[in-house]
């Protein structure tokens, strides 16, 4: 075939791209090379509209061990033990085949996080989907929760968290992003840094197939009419392979053999033989005929590209090969010496005896496109005035009940069930609640982790609704009594050509930063989605983040429910009530504009190291942080876990009843502590200056509202409970 | 007492297990499932997990696994054997135990904890254990038991139910049945009663911090009553 800029074009490729290729290459590409370089330059794999602005995020902290740039980030948990976690998107995929897409994302970050020395321990995910009225939302969800319980239930590993969010936005593109968090001493770590010539370069995993031609591509293009037709680039899993790839992998890891190893995710052999290459500042040559392949005649563009799953590439030492092939034979996996490490600084790659590709390696990485995308800047919308008479007309228990019934807000457990959330036997706290927590297995350690996004927020004000979304994730850390450590992200927004778009992605980051540097909560991973856009359609801005948090003696663990008749409920964190972008707001008032909470990250830091203090001491019988349905939802929920009701009392504010229950405002919790160790409780919110209001005593089973209002905490859990059942079984 | 876990390649509770069985005492050795001689043994266990994958059948690639020729043996001439979830379709599938697992009724994997009550206590698995009913977790998706009619009569003719799904206080409904099975059965025995097979996983239950208690119970029951 021969190559010109309309072939390039057709490959994603920009005219000036292509134009910069020929000019670098010193000639025109044939068309493995410009498969190669439409592989690496596309948004996916360069991050090129990104990684001006990542470049600002705090990635260093005191735990980092590692941080973004390698498979994944690590962070230290003390003693030698490290944790490596990381997020990832598969959306453009599972839009197109939800059930393949979902897997493979699950399997994708798994690997991500083994390649890296580490035993996956915990897995949560991020789902964004359409109007639950639209048309394929159904069968998307569902396609996807049996995708992603697929996958992770056969590789064994908990599915101990998540996030599932309904908005029209994702009608025309939903959002699957999957976590990994994986377990490693920390003198165990494996990169992707290749060292020493003419060593080995090894194939181990699945065989090559003609699936996921291009998926990265596909993942770097908005969508339109024709995106049926696209089902081919999603890739296939057979997570039982990857379950005998990890068990292989980490059999061969025990030993002192490797030199680097990487993982084939998006653009399989191509990303990965560069990356290695590149990083240890080496050439790679590779025999193609030496790779196995799933299917007859396939030619070197298919398999450089191909995105066949539960596939690793190493680099050993040489000398190594039979004692490592030995235990891939074991497992029944493929095992393949497929080229060598060279100081040629290029990537030559031979197919029947003849030179197909000769790229220098610093072309494909450091010359890869990087642009300083236009963006506009967000305006802070305008405050409402909201109208006493509109919420006179208000009955407080049917808001709630509407608010808890909120497809946003509603109990997952039918997702959340059909995941094995229990597997390897160390999970403390399943899904459902603020946090999951597993124990560092035969340790008192136990390592909390959330995912969160606040897309409504993030589109009022990107700026602020990226802080939001770490302040978030560190209150659900500390509601379970964990101390936040680092977290990881993946930022899923429209397209980066659209200046709004551009706009909100460069503001969102921007907000992330501050907030992860005031907290000391550093980015340690991530990844970018771009391109989530409909035609001219794009998504709300919904930055996910994963935390990750340390606690030091899993007994301390806490949980939401509330415990114990009696009992003092308080709130921490000062309620002013602010309504706009509330749900309250945007659903039982329809009033879709105005500015998200504000952030004060001083509060934020101060009324979480305060609580995590209380909780440390062992003070706190219940905690939950207060996010979306305010006050009253939060301690509606902790109702309905714990089996318990409540006398809510509204302190003598000046703001109306339904302000203060449904206000947003943020960095507050709810805890729940014994009549005897409240005096002790308020001296230490006094003296860390943390503002606070009681609010009630528990009781048996009915939450009353200032004596007046009563309902029943069943009735309140039958609107929390049956909205998702009965809207999947019509 | 000594222990042998075998490890099919899509196993993932074996580590689970190994560790369960040593909390509570035993000896355990982890076997491969290429090996062919069985170490001796008071207790083998076939793991949770989805061996090869489930992909024809779940169970049926283990079941002719090589190492299933010795554990065969080991169960016909009296040895106890006990298969837990994936461990329960792949006895099934050797015909040790009778009937057969199908998909869930609701079509969806299933994890969670339930309430079986024990139907038979004249057997070195339950005896002695003061409840009649246990709090367990299940976690799968294809636990529905069947069998034929016929099947069936000899089985209760035999008292071969060894758990029910059921409620709190032990009420055999079927309400209380999360996957369909027949008569709400959660486990079986073979005739002699020394090969059990269920699909609730009590190494999930042996921690206060985790889902219970109920599989201690279960452990240091089955240990004491092997001693």
């Amino acid at each position: 075939m021969i190559v010109n800029e309309q072939v390039a074009i057709d490959h994603g490729l920009k005219k000036d791209e292509y134009a910069k290729i020929c000019e670098l290459l010193k000639r025109t590409p044939n068309i493995t090379e410009l498969g190669i370089f439409s592989a690496m330059w596309n948004e996916h794999c360069s991050y090129k509209s990104s990684r001006l602005h990542l470049k600002k995020l705090p990635t260093k902290g005191k735990q980092v061990i590692q941080g973004p740039g390698e498979n994944a980030g690590v962070i230290d948990i003390g003693g030698d033990d490290a944790i490596v976690f990381k997020i990832e998107s598969h959306n453009h995929p599972s839009y197109i085949e939800p059930y393949q897409g979902a897997a493979t994302g699950v399997g994708g970050i798994m690997r991500d996080v083994f390649t890296m020395g580490a035993r996956p321990i915990a897995n949560l995910n991020s789902i964004h989907f359409g109007s639950p009225q639209h048309k394929k939302t159904k069968n998307l969800l569902r396609g996807v929760v049996h995708g992603i319980g697929g996958y992770g239930n056969c590789m064994g590993v908990p599915t101990i968290a998540g996030q599932t969010n309904f908005d029209s936005s994702y009608n025309g593109n939903i959002l699957v992003n999957a976590m990994t968090l994986g377990l490693v001493k920390k003198d165990k770590i494996f990169y992707s840094k290749a060292a020493g010539l003419n060593k080995p370069v090894i194939y181990v995993g699945s065989k090559t197939g003609r699936d996921g031609i291009h998926g990265a591509s596909m993942a770097s293009a908005s969508f339109d009419e024709k995106i049926e037709e696209k089902k081919p680039t999603v890739q296939v899993g057979d997570p039982f392979t990857e379950k005998l790839l990890l068990e292989a992998c980490l059999e061969l890891m025990a030993g002192d053999s490797i030199i680097a190893i990487q993982d084939m995710g998006a653009a399989g052999l191509t990303s990965s033989s560069i990356e290695m290459a590149s990083k240890g500042n080496l050439g790679i040559e590779i025999n193609l005929n030496m790779v196995p392949c799933r299917e007859a005649n396939m030619t070197p563009y298919e398999i450089m590209l191909s995105e066949s799953q539960e596939r690793m590439l190493i680099v050993l030492e040489s000398g190594k090969e039979e004692d490592a092939k030995k235990i891939f034979d074991k497992w029944d996996l493929d095992f393949a010496v497929i080229g060598k490490t060279t100081k040629s600084k290029k990537i030559e790659l031979y197919f029947n005896e003849e030179k197909v590709s000769d790229i220098p390696v610093n072309t494909l990485v450091e010359n890869s496109p990087m642009y300083d995308r236009k963006w506009k800047k967000a305006k802070l919308p305008k405050k409402n005035k909201i109208k006493k008479e509109d919420l006179k007309n208000l009955k407080i228990i049917d808001v709630l009940k509407k608010v808890l019934s909120h497809p946003n807000v509603c109990s997952k457990e039918w997702i959340w069930q059909q995941y094995d959330h229990t597997v390897m036997g160390d999970t403390i706290q399943k899904p459902g609640g603020d946090s999951g927590v597993v124990r560092v297995h035969g340790t008192d350690k136990a390592v909390a982790a959330s995912v969160d996004s606040s897309a409504v927020y993030c589109w009022a004000h990107p700026l602020t609704g990226g802080k939001q979304v770490v302040c978030e994730s560190f209150r659900n850390l500390i509601s379970v009594g964990a101390k936040p450590v680092a977290i990881t992200n993946c930022l899923n927004f429209g397209s980066p050509e659209n200046q709004e778009n551009m706009g909100e992605f460069v503001e969102c980051v921007q907000g992330i930063g501050e907030a992860a540097e005031y907290l000391k909560f550093p980015v340690v991973s991530g990844n970018v989605s771009f391109y989530n856009q409909t035609k001219d359609e794009g998504i709300k801005p919904t930055p996910s983040i994963g935390g990750v948090g340390l606690i030091k003696d899993y007994k301390k663990m806490i949980t939401m429910d509330f415990k114990e008749v009696d009992n003092i409920v308080l709130v921490i964190g000062k309620t002013e009530g602010h309504i706009d972008q509330s749900l309250f707001a945007r659903n039982i008032l329809d009033e879709k504009n105005g500015p998200p909470p504000e952030i004060n990250l001083f509060n934020e830091k101060n009324n979480g190291e305060t609580l995590l203090k209380l909780i440390d001491s062992g003070l706190i019988k219940s905690a939950h942080d207060v996010s979306i349905g305010g006050i009253i939802t939060a301690v509606s929920k902790m109702c309905i876990k714990g089996n318990k009701g409540i006398n809510l009392k509204k302190p003598k504010y000046l703001i109306n009843e339904i302000e203060y229950f449904f206000a947003e405002d943020q960095g507050r919790y709810i805890i729940e502590v014994s009549k005897n160790s409240l005096k002790k409780v308020s001296d230490l919110l006094n003296k860390n200056a943390v503002h606070y209001d009681e609010l009630g005593m528990i009781n048996e089973d009915q939450l009353f509202i200032n004596d007046k209002t009563k309902v029943s905490i069943d009735e309140l859990r039958t609107s929390n409970t049956s909205w998702l059942t009965n809207y999947l079984s019509k | 007492m000594k222990s042998s876990v075998i490890t099919f390649p899509g196993s993932n509770c074996d580590r689970d297990m190994d560790v369960a069985l040593k909390k509570f005492g035993f000896k355990n050795k982890m076997v491969w499932h290429d090996d062919t001689e069985l170490p001796k043994s008071d207790l083998v266990v076939l793991p949770g997990g989805f061996s090869y994958g489930d992909y024809l059948r779940c169970g049926s690639m283990a079941s002719k696994s090589k190492i299933m020729k010795s554990v065969i043996n080991f169960a016909t001439s009296g040895g106890m054997v006990m298969g837990i979830c994936n461990g329960f379709q792949i006895l099934v599938e050797t015909g040790l135990v009778p009937g057969v697992l199908l998909r869930n009724k609701y079509l969806e994997f299933i994890c969670k904890n339930v309430f079986v009550k024990i139907n038979n206590k004249h057997n070195t698995y339950f005896k002695d254990i003061e409840n009649d009913v246990l709090e367990f977790h299940i976690a799968h998706n294809e636990g529905n038991y069947f069998c034929t009619n016929d099947q069936l009569k000899e089985i209760e003719d035999n008292e071969q139910v060894a758990i029910n799904y059921c409620d709190k206080e032990g009420s055999i409904q079927e309400k209380f049945n999360p996957n369909g099975s027949i008569k709400n059965i959660a486990g079986i025995f073979n005739k002699k009663k020394n090969v059990l097979g269920m699909m609730p996983h009590p190494e999930r239950m042996i921690d206060p911090a985790l889902s219970g208690e109920d599989g201690s119970l279960f452990f240091n029951n089955l240990i004491n009553n092997l001693k």
